[in-house]
């Protein structure tokens, strides 16, 4: 199941649907190729995860779907659009939500006003000048929703700052959650997370599978092949194996590269 | 906004009171200078008010903010030289030019950040400074005076000075009560939200560079009507009114009073003004002793004072 690159993987995926295709994608910080001609795709419904070492360049790709990081060379698809030049604000108006790898929340707002503004992204420009957003029920309660959908009722309240990492981590996921998204980019969710969290949150993305799309980029060998559809492996930037996840326990360059040396982790 | 009785309420509604009544004390002391000082104040705290909207909810550090006192006070000075005394002109036309100078001055220096934006909304109101220097027709680096104060058809006279003291007044809450409604409607969360982390704010779907450009011309139309009114006050202006270090009192404002509080701005004029004015009666030499004081409420109330008041609880 040796297809990374392969023209059949593009002509496989598009029977299938994909929702998110990348194809040819390059970036260079200098001398250095972060993102070495990856193709891949992302099917309706299906979970995806991307595994590589550190410094395979995993962040750098997520960083070119959502569009903060323009490629040098390639294209990115989004439901059929071409989405390789549109800024990240607009990508999340079209239904790709990222979750970040290190915390990325408003620290000095609440909780439910951190949920609420994502909410507010997607509902309507926001040159409203006079109404306080506060109380405004349209706004606050998909918020709550969203916190409920995560497992942090209750915290609404909570200043950022003042919640454990583990807590933040739920709350990128609930933030995400409330843009309505097609699509979920979730950038190692379980970073730093202790074994009990992480058993939560797997429990919660093995809900959320059942209801997004999700591209997963993730360190937990576990968590991964007890999740994902299909993988692709990130190598020095290059996708050197995609498939399902049997598969790719099995492929030899994967061990070699990769998980030979995290073998207590499968 | 707390409805409890707290200490910081406390003040706030001591202060608002005494500054309504601060005519009759004047009249009653029989002396005219409490109410030009406190005029002077009020209009000031209106300019304070409306860099706090940006510096403190939005996280836009103006260098240049004083660029609009000057640009609303000269085209009043300017319409009353070339014969247009009508303040129905002269306002609006004031606060639609700071509108249009915020509106360019922002769609270029907000695609900086940091150091760089306080140094280009710098650069910025010193280019106007220069202007103001070069227009000989309007009496360049002497300035320019203005013999009769905007006209309003017998509506109000500007001329009496308790009239104009309480117009003044009524703007300044008029504008707090703004900003207090914009601060907690959907546009002043983006707002805030792009202080705290603009990143994520692109990443959920906001288009920030718009909305911050948008708060950054109100505020310019808010400091702009400020020009007006302290054009009419001094019935006078000149370049000295854009000078860096009249934008650099403004900063001093808002942070002595506490950046990203309603009244702290107002707290903030009084104080500095009153400071100013009291220490330069002591000695000439009035900074040495108002620098250290600076310097101890920065290092040891970062909410200002409108934070210590609060208890310290914004941090």
């Amino acid at each position: 199941m040796r297809v990374a690159a392969s023209k059949d993987c593009l002509r496989e995926a598009n029977v299938a649907e994909p929702l998110l295709q990348v194809e040819n994608l390059s970036k260079r910080f200098g001398g250095i190729v972060a993102s070495d001609n990856i193709t891949l795709s992302v099917n309706k419904s299906e979970l995806h995860a991307i595994i590589g070492p550190n410094g395979a360049g995993k962040t750098t790709l997520i960083s070119q779907l959502t569009g903060e990081l323009t490629p040098n060379a390639g294209r990115v698809h989004f439901a059929g659009e071409d989405i390789t030049a549109m800024p990240p604000w607009r990508r999340s108006l079209q239904g790709l939500a990222r979750s970040f790898q290190i915390t990325s929340v408003f620290h000095d707002l609440t909780v439910l006003d951190n949920v609420a503004l994502a909410v507010q992204a997607h509902a309507g420009h926001s040159f409203q000048f006079w109404k306080n957003s506060r109380k405004d029920p349209s706004i606050r309660e998909p918020a709550r929703a969203a916190l409920a959908h995560v497992g942090l009722t209750g915290r609404e309240d909570t200043v950022v700052s003042r919640m454990s990492h583990g807590e933040h981590r739920q709350l990128e996921i609930a933030m995400a959650l409330a843009t309505k998204p097609r699509m979920l980019l979730l950038d190692e969710p379980m970073a730093g997370m202790g074994p009990d969290e992480s058993a939560r949150l797997v429990k919660l993305l093995k809900e959320l599978k059942n209801e997004y799309t999700i591209l997963l980029i993730e360190h937990d060998m576990e968590a991964v092949f007890a999740l994902a559809d299909r993988i692709s492996v990130l190598v020095y930037g290059r996708v050197i194996a995609s498939g399902l996840p049997d598969d790719i326990r099995k492929d030899a360059e994967v061990r070699r590269a990769y998980l030979g040396d995290e073998k207590r982790h499968v | 906004m707390t409805s409890h009785v707290t200490l910081r309420n406390i003040v706030v509604a001591a202060l608002l009171i005494m500054l309504a009544l601060m005519p009759l004390y004047g009249a009653w002391i029989g002396n005219n200078f409490v109410l030009i000082l406190f005029t002077r104040i009020v209009i000031l705290a209106i300019a304070a008010v409306s860099l706090n909207l940006i510096m403190g909810y939005g996280g836009m550090v103006s260098f240049g903010h004083a660029a609009y006192l000057g640009i609303g006070g000269y085209v009043v000075g300017i319409l009353a030289y070339e014969g247009v005394p009508s303040g129905f002109v002269q306002w609006p036309v004031a606060l639609i030019v700071s509108g249009l100078f915020a509106l360019l001055i922002g769609a270029l220096s907000l695609r900086t950040r940091g150091v760089y934006f306080i140094m280009i909304t710098l650069a910025f109101a010193q280019m106007l400074y220069y202007v103001a220097v070069s227009l000989s027709r309007y009496g360049a680096d002497d300035g320019l005076t203005i013999y009769r104060r905007s006209q309003f058809a017998g509506l109000v006279n500007l001329s009496d000075k308790v009239v104009f003291y309480y117009l003044c007044l009524a703007l300044l809450l008029l504008v707090i009560l703004f900003v207090w409604r914009v601060v907690n409607s959907r546009f002043g969360m983006v707002i805030r939200g792009a202080k705290s982390n603009e990143r994520r704010m692109r990443a959920i779907g906001f288009p920030t560079f718009r909305y911050r450009l948008a708060c950054f011309t109100i505020s310019g139309v808010i400091c702009g009507l400020a020009g007006a009114l302290l054009a009419n006050h001094t019935e006078f202006v000149s370049p000295a009114d854009m000078h860096w270090t009249r934008s650099g009192d403004l900063i001093i404002m808002v942070v002595l009073g506490g950046m990203g509080s309603l009244f702290g701005p107002v707290i903030g004029a009084v104080a500095f003004l009153l400071l100013e004015e009291g220490l330069s009666r002591l000695t000439e030499y009035w900074q040495i002793i108002f620098g250290p004081l600076l310097l101890a409420i920065v290092l040891y109330a970062r909410g200002g004072i409108e934070g210590l008041l609060a208890g310290g609880k914004r941090g």
